[in-house]
């Protein structure tokens, strides 16, 4: 799986980072950074859960 | 995106020939105006605010457009030339309104104070409800205002600085919303009676602070952790030693950091209550899933962040059929092209919740209040990004929207618990009052409220 961010929508709420620590960060700048782009499968439920709560719908996730 | 050929003009809708244009038709169904321009225009159509244009967008292509434009291209700052005198002219920021918006979020609206928050909130309405008697009826414009206000104040401002305020912030407050109407494109300052109210109580506003701040000056508190907003800015001085802000600056920033978060989770707090007593089958599937959230004791700080389905998808319903902010506005800057037509710089770009959120072809039913639709499979706000716009979207999509859909989770979690409800008038009475560009419930709106026989709520510590 592959996480895609449209950093347009991006405005650093900081719920990722809650979801799944260690994924994602959010830092000073408001923009959330992938800390691991290609991430354990076993994570994928964490994951999920960023995708979906994510205030502005600007992360996704693709499996290839 | 700018394009200087193969462009052609939008179409004008209807109506607007005097020289006010259709200033007049905003102020008395300003729905109903933007409606009429998709359905004469289409995707983008024009009508015409006393001198200026304001190209109206809608649909999903041409909104992706309005949301994606960064500030340079479509500017939000001049916008709405109705905020000036609320927040105050003249004062001087030290920094950006974009600045001061990240400030707000980067300090009170990151997901890790959310808990803290939900508490706070929770605590403020068991408060409130603590003065009811066992049956009784509120004015929903009125109980919502005054609670909103307090919960805003509290989790963006500071404990301290909320246990200074009573329901005078609250009315004061309402008087700067209600100072917004749309004459204000002509001139902000018109002779008009809701203008001079709206600057008396912002003058009101500012002694309420300068009292405040008076009063801190003599008993500082005692620890840094007792240290709210008020006391933070005190502490900031000029070279001189002199204080850096001044009351009047002071009352600027809380307004501003306090209107986009008040009138709308009041209104929409207000419209979910409406829309349930309008829909007495998913009021009862509430109230179920309520009981089986908090059936074994769970606190509402906790509940409040997790998910309660049809309790979201309620609130998400009320703010699609009536989103609290229904027209947004940006200045163009350049030369822009959106489905082939063409915006010049200085015509002001609008885009309309009201228009969208009801787009029969992205939502079925669209006069309905139908909560299903956002539960899984159809989640129809998910599906569709750039017409669910209560919210709006996009890079200056609300930043508060985490914060808010927490608040009415807190608040119903409380008031639904311990408390039935009925409307104490014909349920289509309940309007919204659409003079002024702040939109509010229209009075009468009178609900009733008995306490349930059997307390259903777990009072946790500090309840």
């Amino acid at each position: 799986m592959r996480i895609v961010v449209d950093a347009d929508l991006c405005q650093g709420h900081g719920v990722c980072e809650s979801e799944a620590p260690g994924v994602f960060e959010v830092g000073k700048d408001h923009q959330v950074v992938v800390l691991d782009a290609d991430p354990p499968a076993d994570r994928r439920t964490e994951i999920e859960a960023a995708v979906r709560f994510c205030p502005t719908h600007a992360l996704s996730l693709v499996d290839e | 995106m700018a394009i200087d050929t193969g462009t052609r003009e939008p179409a004008r809708v209807s109506g607007g020939e005097g020289s006010t244009g259709h200033l007049e038709e905003l102020r008395a169904d300003p729905i109903g105006l933007m409606q009429r321009v998709r359905d004469e225009c289409g995707d983008v159509g024009v009508f015409r605010l006393a001198d200026r244009e304001v190209v109206l967008l809608s649909g999903a292509e041409a909104n992706e457009f309005f949301f994606r434009s960064p500030e340079e291209i479509l500017d939000q700052a001049e916008a709405y030339p109705f905020m000036t005198p609320v927040f105050g002219e003249g004062v001087v920021f030290d920094a950006s309104p974009e600045r001061r918006r990240e400030m707000l979020h980067n300090q009170a609206l990151r997901d890790k104070f959310m808990r803290g928050h939900a508490a706070t909130i929770a605590s403020e309405v068991e408060a409130m409800v603590a003065d009811w008697d066992d049956e009784g009826e509120i004015d929903l414009l009125e109980w919502f205002a005054e609670l909103t206000m307090y919960t805003s104040s509290a989790c963006l401002i500071g404990k301290r600085f909320r246990d200074q305020l009573d329901g005078r912030f609250a009315a004061l407050f309402h008087d700067l919303e209600k100072g917004t109407d749309a004459i204000a494109y002509v001139d902000p300052y018109a002779d008009i009676e809701s203008f001079h109210r709206r600057d008396a109580a912002r003058a009101e506003l500012v002694s309420l602070i300068q009292g405040i701040m008076e009063g801190r000056a003599a008993g500082p508190p005692a620890t840094q952790d007792d240290q709210d907003l008020v006391d933070v800015l005190m502490s900031v001085k000029n070279p001189d030693g002199s204080d850096r802000f001044l009351p009047d600056e002071v009352t600027g920033m809380f307004i501003s950091m306090m209107f986009a978060g008040h009138h709308t989770t009041s209104g929409t707090a207000a419209w979910t209550l409406i829309e349930l007593l309008r829909n007495p089958d998913v009021m009862v599937r509430v109230d179920d899933e309520l009981a089986d959230l908090y059936a074994d004791g769970a606190e509402v700080s906790y509940q409040a962040l997790r998910a309660m389905p049809l309790l979201e998808s309620s609130i998400k319903e009320a703010l699609r059929l009536h989103p609290p902010l229904i027209l947004l506005l940006r200045v163009a800057k350049d030369e822009l092209a959106c489905e082939g037509f063409a915006i010049h710089p200085g015509q002001m770009v609008a885009a309309s919740p009201s228009v969208s959120n009801r787009l029969p072809e992205d939502f079925p039913e669209p006069e309905a209040f139908r909560p299903d639709r956002y539960l899984d499979p159809r989640e129809e706000d998910r599906l569709n990004p750039w017409t669910w716009i209560p919210f709006g979207a996009g890079r200056h999509r609300c930043v508060g929207q985490a914060f808010a859909m927490m608040q009415l989770k807190a608040i119903f979690s409380v008031l639904l618990l311990d408390w039935e409800f009925a409307p104490a008038q014909p349920s289509d009475t309940y309007r919204n009052d659409h003079s002024k560009m702040v939109v509010q419930l229209q009075q009468p709106c009178v609900v009733r409220y008995h306490r349930r026989a059997v307390a259903r709520s777990h009072p946790g510590p500090g309840a």
